[in-house]
């Protein structure tokens, strides 16, 4: 089977997913057993997401909260990819950092919000705080557990062929690790993106998909809630099929270190 | 003045059991371009004794030089192939796997990548530079891993029993590939082995070990002319000698 065709497939499976999902929502919005201004219909929500993008405010709304994401989650790469690494591969990196991460990892980063909001006030510091925050366990914690899961044999072969510290670091333990990075990366967004929309409801002042959410339970309209919901799922399953699944795709898929995936 | 020389190298370490030697008391020459085999049952320490030629272990004990220098680590000097097909970098081509060392060496892309598809048509799979690992089989990584353990022209190839986990036509096809490979290249070879029949194809001479402690128990020099017929009487009465020797 081709890729192509099996590509095509993949999407037609996860398209019957969604309709399915939305005809049951649509019968129950109209099977009347709610007020409709609760549970507005498939038509009206597409009508706020329509006139929301038309007036400018939706897309303004999806690019700060995208910024305050994709700026916190570089601040979370930046610090746990080298930090993970350096102690997956050394014990004493390793042994100081390490009851450290597992005494704030519990903690949710909404938690965070408000103690944030006392230290840097209302905005975006506060917002991208709290991205880099979520984000930065799940990449730390895999580039940790992807050196370690290094095969050994790799390294020994590497050092037989005249490899040192720097070319063992660049041409064995990355690449070697990139399940796990891949994966760290993937979870670092998921977990970003979603503390982002309830940062943006406690501590954004007038910007962002979780703020326009928050606004509009003011003015009980579920309508305009459901699209900023509907874009902000749209985004993350955007980021996941293509940026990460492209990733994917182009390393660790075509390396055979991990299998395809289905669906 | 030979090759390789080991004076008198022992390992011992310690486990949760308690001590235990890993080889005892070994001292052997090798010659240069000679295809020697260590031959024992599995335990017999012949797997430490070459970790610790390849310098991957340092012995407790005794000394081994190459081409007169001490042997005080990893070197250059040296092309190791192991068993396992995991050896091979899934994220590198068989050329990339190959070129690894020359790129470790610094030698310029052009030219690495010119050297590792030599060392690729040495093995025959000059076709399949461009694939990865996992496109290949079990027989055809074996000879990947050869190809890169010779590319950046090592004087000594250490193979830890590289074909026992192939099936029995794959990996008679190997040894006889091996057989030109060493033809061509007159490498000295270390072979690591737990079978008669390979051992007595391919070496010059076979160092017989016997465990519990990892002993040298004897050297037998194998003087059939190349290449060998398996089914000859002189073969299966050398084959019966080392069997003799391993007191089976």
């Amino acid at each position: 089977m081709s890729a192509t065709t099996e590509r095509a497939r993949s999407l037609r499976r996860a398209a019957m997913s969604l309709l399915l999902a939305a005809a049951i929502y649509e019968a129950l919005a109209r099977s009347g057993l709610f007020p409709a201004a609760l549970l507005p219909t498939l038509p009206a929500v597409g009508r706020a997401l329509v006139d929301g993008i038309l007036d400018g405010s939706l897309p303004a709304h999806a690019v700060s909260t995208l910024y305050r994401v994709l700026f916190g989650m570089s601040l979370a790469v930046v610090v746990g990819l080298p930090l993970g690494i350096l102690m997956g591969r050394f014990r004493p990196v390793e042994g100081f950092f390490l009851p450290l991460a597992s005494a704030l990892m519990p903690i949710p980063s909404l938690a965070w919000v408000p103690v944030f909001i006392l230290w840097f006030g209302l905005g975006n510091a506060t917002a991208i705080g709290i991205v880099f925050y979520a984000a930065l366990f799940p990449m730390l914690l895999n580039a940790w557990s992807g050196v370690r899961a290094v095969n050994p044999l790799w390294l020994r072969a590497a050092g037989a062929m005249g490899a040192d510290e720097r070319a063992l670091f660049w041409k064995v333990i990355v690449p070697g690790a990139f399940p796990f990075l891949v994966t760290g990366l993937r979870q670092a967004f998921l977990r970003a993106w979603i503390a982002v929309v309830g940062a943006e409801m406690l501590a954004a002042s007038d910007w962002g998909l979780g703020w326009v959410i928050f606004d509009a339970k003011e003015f009980l309209r579920a309508d305009v809630m459901l699209a900023s919901l509907a874009v902000i799922g749209l985004i993350g399953f955007l980021f996941e099929r293509l940026v990460f699944g492209t990733l994917e795709r182009a390393t660790v898929q075509r390396w055979g270190m991990v299998r395809v995936e289905r669906g | 003045m030979s090759h390789i020389s080991i004076r008198d190298v022992s390992l011992v370490y310690d486990t949760p059991a308690g001590r235990v030697t890993g080889v005892q008391g070994a001292s052997f020459d090798i010659e240069q371009s000679e295809f020697l085999c260590l031959l024992g049952p599995s335990g017999c320490g012949k797997s430490t004794l070459l970790n610790i030629i390849a310098g991957f272990l340092a012995p407790s004990s005794g000394e081994i030089s190459i081409a007169g220098k001490p042997v005080t680590g990893r070197g250059m000097d040296r092309g190791v192939v192991f068993q396992d097909f995991a050896q091979l970098f899934p994220w590198r081509t068989a050329l990339g796997n190959v070129a690894f060392g020359l790129e470790m060496k610094g030698v310029p892309r052009a030219e690495r990548e010119k050297i590792a598809l030599e060392q690729l048509r040495l093995v025959k799979l000059e076709k399949f530079a461009y694939a990865y690992p996992h496109h290949l089989s079990g027989g055809m990584q074996q000879r990947v891993a050869i190809a890169r353990a010779l590319a950046y022209n090592p004087s000594v190839l250490l193979m830890d029993e590289p074909f026992a986990a192939l099936d029995a036509l794959t990996r008679e096809d190997m040894q006889r590939l091996l057989s030109e490979v060493w033809r061509t290249t007159r490498k000295t070879v270390i072979y690591v082995t737990h079978n008669v029949a390979e051992a007595v194809y391919l070496a010059d001479r076979v160092v017989v070990m016997t465990p519990h402690p990892g002993t040298v128990k004897v050297h037998v020099a194998i003087r059939l002319a190349r290449p060998r017929d398996p089914l000859s009487v002189e073969f299966l009465e050398h084959q019966k000698e080392l069997l003799r020797h391993l007191g089976t």
